[in-house]
């Protein structure tokens, strides 16, 4: 069975098409990368499925229930993470409450436990605690707790932003361009964090990138989008060599 | 000696058997200083008007410091409270025969002026910043015409003769107990939410907070906590009138907010605390009173040259103080940072930026 079946979904902004006739089906276990160019409508893909846009034609449909016209945050509920092309933490916030914020929907206790800080409260906020630690220890942040999201260094803030992802204990994963300004030293990292992450969480995961030895090195099938229409589909040997991908990417090849 | 000093206050702060103490030291006092008199009755009304300022700069902090929003409806609600509450007090609760109804009137102040958060709280989905301080605004102006409107309850008149029920350990409870509701707001899931917010309201969304729910409770509680201040209010004052509860009355909240710093419990009860007294202590006789120990000599002129003409510089002083802490410390005496007491143990890690030595390398006030 399928875990996320996307049908026929397309979106317009105001009469612009930003992706249309969009099919995707991920199952359990899936590693899946998207590539396009520029304005291809990749992130469009993610804001749709994470409920940020509201799809105007189609259905998603995720385990069984229907995603489209659900709120961000019940859609973040059913256990879909994501992290975002330009780094949006809570800058002002620390590192453990950036992970720990992103239990939200996992805390059980009423509003007025939460005033008087009675019943359920002590329990789990301790369990939210030592989870979030959990996590900050998986990304070797867990001696950086306290410090203030905003100074952490580049590479340590994609990192927390994984955490913070997986801090809603996601079944699908959203990457967008998890490698964006990451030296190939850096990328080789990332590759085995997410290869890791995979079978350590038993992810599934979709992924936004550029970088092509990413991509190429750990995604088992490539969507390829140019202007909201899906270009190709397959393994990354068959995505290399596609003509039409080719052209996509360097312009209309002449024939000779 | 002075690091020494630092480090047994420290410790003293540690001590869990602290917070308990004040508190039974304080509502001790709270009672034996209006029986026996210990300070003058005008001293005691002072201490009462800190105390209700207290729970308004904390509440409004919720909204404005912790949410980021920008709230001008503050004296609204505790128009609602106070009017509320004085109707219970003077037209339905037999309060002649039963005097401790009145913590029951206060409290259905609250819980009006709650409802009317929640409604307030409607806007606050669709519209952010700049758009929601004009909407809050207008909800101040429909519910200071509504009462002018209302002859039943006085219209622009007001209502005189209310009985003074607010007393010394009633303002010292209701203090404690919201900012303590509020302090543990902060420190549970839905603060964390409402902190969130104020950060990035998207990916918080897309983080499973439910910022929906989020805002309508601390826009809830805020509000509710603006009630009961009200009502304590109308039953110090013993007289009511739309006009108390105008745009200035929500102003002067809002220093002792922003004097205070965002985002911060510890700060708005300073705030709070240096606003009442500083404006009481600029009045001319209270000023002449306080110097009174001076030979003649230096009093005399003082006082003829410069304290009698206090009244006319006490609201350019006020606004000037302002100013100059705006000017040279914009987050407030205590922007986004905590007194350590306040801060529940489990969370003191997470709140290490709240930390007073640290300065800030990036003077990002960038937001605020």
């Amino acid at each position: 069975m399928a875990l996320l079946t996307a049908t026929k979904v397309g979106h317009h902004f105001d009469g612009l098409c930003a992706v249309a006739d969009f099919n995707l089906e991920l199952h359990y276990g899936d590693l899946m990368g998207v590539i396009g160019p520029n304005g291809a409508g990749k992130t469009t893909v993610f804001n749709l499925i994470t409920g940020v846009y509201r799809a105007t034609e189609g259905s998603i449909c995720f385990k069984g229930t229907e995603l489209v016209g659900k709120k961000p945050n019940q859609i973040a509920a059913l256990h879909i993470g994501r992290t975002f092309q330009n780094i949006r933490l809570f800058r002002d916030l620390s590192v453990l409450d950036n992970v720990r914020i992103a239990h939200h929907a996992q805390i059980n206790y009423t509003p007025l436990e939460g005033l008087l800080h009675l019943g359920r409260y002590r329990r789990e906020e301790q369990r939210v605690i030592d989870n979030s630690r959990l996590l900050l220890a998986i990304f070797k942040l867990e001696h950086l707790a306290g410090e203030t999201a905003k100074n952490l260094p580049y590479g340590l803030q994609r990192r927390l932003e994984i955490a913070r992802a997986l801090a809603i204990s996601p079944e699908l994963l959203l990457l967008d361009e998890p490698a964006a300004g990451m030296n190939p030293n850096e990328i080789d990292q990332l590759m085995d964090l997410i290869q890791w992450i995979r079978q350590e969480f038993k992810l599934t995961i979709l992924l936004i990138e550029h970088q092509m030895k990413l991509v190429m090195g750990i995604c088992e099938r490539i969507k390829v989008l140019d202007f909201g229409v899906t270009l190709a589909e397959g393994p990354p040997k068959m995505i290399q060599n596609h003509p039409k991908v080719l052209e996509a990417y360097l312009g209309e090849i002449p024939d000779v | 000696m002075i690091v020494m000093l630092r480090e047994q206050w420290d410790l003293l702060l540690e001590k869990p058997w602290l917070v308990p103490v004040l508190l039974v030291i304080g509502f001790g006092l709270a009672f034996v200083i209006p029986e026996y008199n210990l300070l003058s009755v005008y001293v005691q009304l002072i201490l009462m008007y800190v105390g209700i300022n207290i729970i308004l700069a904390v509440s409004l902090n919720l909204v404005n410091g912790f949410m980021g929003e920008f709230s001008l409806a503050h004296a609204g609600f505790m128009a609602v409270g106070a009017y509320t509450s004085v109707l219970l007090t003077m037209k339905v609760l037999p309060m002649s025969d039963f005097p401790l109804l009145f913590p029951c009137a206060v409290f259905a102040g609250g819980l009006v002026a709650a409802f009317l958060g929640m409604i307030v709280a409607i806007p606050s989905f669709k519209v952010r910043g700049d758009y929601l301080a004009i909407i809050t605004l207008a909800f101040l102006m429909i519910v200071k015409s509504m009462i002018e409107n209302i002859d039943f309850i006085g219209g622009p008149r007001g209502i005189s003769g209310i009985m003074k029920f607010t007393t010394l350990p009633w303002v010292f409870f209701w203090t404690v107990a919201l900012v303590w509701m509020i302090r543990n707001f902060i420190y549970s899931k839905y603060g964390r939410g409402v902190l969130s917010i104020r950060e990035d309201e998207i990916a918080s969304d897309l983080m499973s907070v439910n910022t929906k729910q989020v805002k309508l409770f601390a826009f809830m509680l805020s509000s509710f906590c603006a009630g009961i201040a009200g009502a304590l209010f109308a039953h110090l004052l013993q007289f009511i009138s739309p006009r108390i509860f105008d745009i200035t009355k929500s102003t002067d909240i809002l220093i002792m907010v922003y004097l205070g710093g965002i985002a911060s419990i510890g700060g708005s009860i300073l705030g709070a605390t240096l606003f009442t007294v500083l404006l009481e202590l600029l009045r001319p006789s209270t000023m002449a009173a306080l110097l009174s120990w001076l030979p003649s000599l230096i009093f005399d002129p003082l006082n003829e040259h410069f304290i009698s003409h206090l009244g006319v510089w006490r609201m350019v002083i006020m606004p000037l103080a302002l100013i100059l802490v705006m000017l040279y410390c914009p987050r407030g005496m205590m922007g986004l940072r905590e007194f350590r007491g306040f801060i529940p143990r489990r969370d003191r890690e997470a709140h290490h930026y709240i930390n007073p030595q640290e300065k800030d390398p990036h003077g990002a006030i960038d937001r605020h």
